[in-house]
């Protein structure tokens, strides 16, 4: 497979200046790396690129590199800025930048928008650019009232004078068009910013500014695209998830649909997809018809018998040789400790394959003009997906323009870049432009998946019952080592090569266990047959299912209570100094707001507890869980009556923002766990829409009960870390209401039933 | 050639009359608002009214529609309590399946100002929100069912 080996264009901001210059639509404010700056400065080269800009009507427009998929992410780093500007809120407007390097997040050094990153690693910098701003304006308005600058202040989009009270505002300074500054690296850094006691507007629930357009129809997303005499397209899936082939089209049927133009095999240099054809015609319904029209002979290539057993029995195969795989965490001797213990545990815990299945399908519109190639899509990963598209049509990366739409969803499915490759390529073949949208089967067909996952622990407890010595291996996909970036992958700790943590994550926890050893195993026949993806929290999504499912299991083995064993181990000791007793304090929230030990549940009904550090442990948030589950011991029909969850994400920008992602992320934690799975067989994902692909839906909703933790910490991530807490909480009450363990994800009433049946044998 | 209804506005098309009024609502008519999301009745993200009843558009033939009034989410004014309520409760996250939403819920609220919580479920489970914003979308219908009847004076 060919990979793109490099994101194009990237770069660090570590060492940019930041300068404040007129524009042609006001005053413009960016960072730009140092040896650009004459360039820069020079007129209108500046302002289209800047990263954010004040016009003469006072109007802050902030260019947000980060990808906008309803987590108001583009909201959030429009607060940061305001913050530090003195801005009226009610003057932010959000701009959404092309794939240009110019906008690539700092820490990064791409545009990608995942892993609930983005506030914890743009709040200095986007701090730091409306502090630098506001103290340029402050020394601009300073000369029009004809004072010291010292004796000014800002506040609300104006200037003030502090002596006399005059104000000027931001409008009338950009008005004016003097202000003007270049700030070096070392003098942003040594800008002094806000301290907690004087934030206005960081803590504070603001109106989201992406909310009211898409209350009314006028948001824009990458499927409203229009581009004059465009024409549309449809893709036909291939039989088989990868590695089909074409061997003949035969469009005599589709020949007689109005508006057909032509059926375009697919020769995807990038070797993101294969055996992929699009139809092309004057309209939608025109491509679609066409689509089921072509009739098409595949060569279903090698993975044609591939099946959800075959990739489990692979798993297992790897798990038992010693050789595989390669240590993610390795401390002490577990082996040894094990063998030793008073008593030993085993158990596998598996996770089926899921799929994301944005509302917005996959869609892309492509076209060239005067030698640059266009192409309009939402997208995570701007900086890969251009470059991708660029691959894909044979050009050098810098003819190609990524033009950035609000996302119908994203839940790192938008991280993949597949849907620009028919956009592209149909687009060359026509000479027109292409808008390609995937039907919902077609998007189902061809998702990037959360990986099917086998896990196998073993534990040893001494005669206390306490963990001594734990074995977790990890088998799946690699979806982050499947990119081709060697940046995102991690050196193992017994130097075999670099793994994918995005594959392990979770299971290097805040728990003290004297030997541990977490080894992370790649199942390549799953990476050939079922190419992965990011799936909303990605590996923590299935690691903490198999580490709080077996912690409750040892804390029920141990004649312990599950919230005091988790507690005892979550000491602080040694390298778990700090996090290990925040995860501790929302595990007490929720366990407590739960009435955990206090409330009395009525009979099959059970109260679980679950707590995570998800998404890594270097960008740990800390949440617990605890769900109420009534459950039929007869049938094993069950019911999640509520769940509780509390989050300790240190500073919060947006309260009501985060509510929100708890609020998203617990139910979908919920869904992943009970009513999502896509089985593969005959190499293809077994779900075709949302009849047999069933998300959780209102009449579904358990009540919910969130409580945020807000600190003076730096802020953490909220889109994800709920997510993978909710299923083992669930798992978790189940076996405290009837006595019975699934270890196996969706967890569905037959599971519940076979292990009710088991247990009265 | 078609002659269609849309927010009051006569509309020529020129379709095939099978053409689902999905696709002639959003890409001959380019009115973007009403969303495409899985083509099968199964999601509710292309909900619009028909004479005041909501419908799946992309299971409604266009030459079904003609004839009869059509209202898409830019139809609705803008103003709508619903559409004030769905900003005051923050309800949208993408945000790509909340005309249909809205659509249905306005479909609701014509009927009945003053639903019950299972009233709404039972009238909102078809449509469906990835990013699962159920909560406020209740929350949301039942302040907007309020300022109807406080206008209403009933």
């Amino acid at each position: 497979m060919t990979h793109i080996a490099r994101i194009p264009g990237r770069s660090s901001l570590r060492r940019r200046s930041f300068i404040v210059g007129a524009s042609a639509t006001g005053l413009a404010f960016g960072y730009v790396a140092a040896n650009d700056i004459k360039e820069a400065l020079a007129a209108n080269s500046f302002g289209p690129t800047a990263w954010y800009s004040i016009g003469p009507d006072g109007v802050v427009t902030v260019q947000v590199g980060k990808g906008e998929m309803g987590q108001h992410v583009s909201s959030t780093m429009c607060q940061i800025v305001a913050e530090e500007l003195e801005a009226d809120w009610s003057k932010m407007r959000i701009a959404l930048p092309t794939n240009d390097p110019k906008f690539n997040d700092p820490v990064l050094g791409a545009l990608i928008t995942g892993g609930s990153w983005s506030t914890r690693m743009n709040f200095d910098t986007m701090s730091r650019a409306g502090a630098a701003g506001r103290i340029t304006l402050i020394e601009a308005g300073a000369g029009l009232l004809g004072v010291k600058p010292e004796q000014c202040r800002a506040s609300n989009g104006q200037v003030i004078d502090t002596k006399s009270g005059k104000k000027v505002s931001y409008a009338k300074i950009v008005a004016d068009g003097k202000a003007s500054k270049v700030w070096t690296p070392d003098e942003l850094k040594a800008i002094k910013l806000k301290t907690p006691d004087q934030y206005k507007l960081v803590g504070v629930s603001v109106p989201q500014l992406d909310i009211p357009p898409k209350t009314n129809g006028t948001a824009k997303f990458g499927i409203d695209t229009m581009v004059p005499g465009m024409l549309y397209g449809r893709p036909v899936m291939p039989p088989v998830r990868y590695g089909a082939t074409v061997k003949s089209v035969d469009e005599s049927e589709a020949k007689k649909i109005k508006g057909y133009v032509k059926a375009v095999t697919l020769d995807d240099k990038t070797a993101t997809t294969s055996g992929w054809i699009v139809a092309v015609a004057t309209t939608y319904e025109g491509a679609k018809k066409a689509a089921d029209a072509l009739k098409v002979e595949y060569d279903k290539g090698p993975y044609a018998t591939v099946s959800d057993q075959t990739l489990i029995d692979e798993a297992k195969k790897l798990q038992q040789s010693e050789a595989s795989g390669q240590l993610f965490v390795s401390v002490g001797d577990p082996a040894t400790a094990i063998s030793g213990a008073a008593r030993q545990f085993e158990a596998e815990y598996t996770t089926s394959i899921n799929i994301h299945c944005p509302l917005e399908p996959m869609n892309a519109t492509a076209y060239e003009q005067g030698g640059v190639w266009h192409v309009h899509t939402g997208n995570q990963f701007a900086s890969r997906t251009g470059g991708i598209a660029a691959a894909a049509l044979g050009i050098d990366p810098k003819h190609l323009v990524l033009h950035q739409y609000f996302m119908g969803g994203g839940f790192g499915r938008r991280l993949d870049a597949d849907m620009v490759i028919p956009a592209v390529l149909a687009a060359k073949a026509v000479g027109k432009p292409v808008k390609v949208i995937y039907a919902r089967e077609d998007d189902m067909a061809m998702d990037f998946t959360r990986p099917l996952t086998y896990q196998k622990v073993k534990a040893g407890l001494d005669a206390d019952g306490k963990l001594v010595g734990l074995q977790h291996d990890v088998v799946s996909a690699w979806p982050t080592a499947r990119w081709g970036i060697p940046e995102f992958l991690t050196p193992s700790v017994d130097k075999k090569g670099p793994l994918d943590s995005f594959t392990v994550n979770g299971a290097d926890f805040w728990y003290t266990v004297p030997n541990h050893k977490v080894r992370a195993i790649l199942n390549e026949l799953a990476q050939k047959a079922t190419p992965s993806g990011q799936l909303r929290s990605v590996a923590p999504g299935w690691t903490f299912w198999a580490v709080e499912s077996m912690i409750d299991e040892l804390a029920h083995a141990a004649g312990k209570d599950p919230v005091d064993y988790r507690l005892a181990m979550l000491d602080g000791a040694g390298d778990n100094k700090g996090g290990a007793k925040k995860l501790a304090n929302a595990l007490r929230t929720a366990a407590g707001r739960a009435g955990w030990g206090s409330v009395e549940l009525p009979k099959n009904t059970g109260l679980g507890i679950a707590c995570v550090s998800s998404q890594e442990r270097a960008t740990a948030t800390w949440t617990a869980c605890a769900a109420v589950v009534e459950v039929n011991p007869t049938n094993g029909a069950f019911e999640v009556k509520k769940l509780t969850v509390a989050m300790d994400l240190g500073t919060v920008v947006n309260p009501d923002g985060v509510k929100a992602q708890i609020e998203g992320s617990t139910l979908w934690g919920m869904s992943l766990a009970l009513f999502e799975a896509a089985p593969l067989k005959d190499g293809a994902l077994q779900v075709s829409n949302f009849g047999d692909y069933t998300p959780l839906r209102m009449s579904e909703m358990p009540e919910l009960d969130i409580s945020i933790i807000a600190n003076n910490d730096p802020p953490s991530g909220c889109g994800e870390p709920a997510v993978t807490v909710v299923a083992p909480a669930i798992a978790n009450a189940i076996f405290n209401a009837v006595g019975v363990r699934v270890r196996s994800l969706p967890i569905t009433q037959a599971a519940v039933r076979k292990e009710l049946q088991a247990k009265k044998t | 050639m078609l002659t269609l209804t849309v927010n009051g506005q006569q509309k020529q098309v020129d379709v095939e009359t099978d053409t689902p009024l999905l696709w002639v609502i959003r890409e001959h008519l380019q009115m973007t608002g009403t969303k495409f999301g899985c083509g099968a009745g199964l999601c509710g993200a292309c909900t619009v009214h028909l004479d005041g009843t909501a419908v799946r558009s992309c299971q409604t033939a266009a030459k079904d529609a003609v004839g009869k009034k059509i209202t898409t989410i830019e139809g609705l004014g803008g103003n709508h309590p619903l559409q004030v309520a769905w900003v005051a409760e923050q309800v949208p996250q993408c945000g790509y399946c909340q005309s249909g939403q809205i659509m249905q819920a306005a479909s609701l609220l014509a009927k009945n100002n003053d639903p019950t919580r299972a009233e709404i479920v039972a009238h909102m489970d078809g449509n469906l929100c990835r990013c699962m914003t159920y909560g406020r979308i209740q929350k949301a219908i039942v302040r907007a069912a309020a300022d109807m009847r406080a206008k209403s004076g009933a």
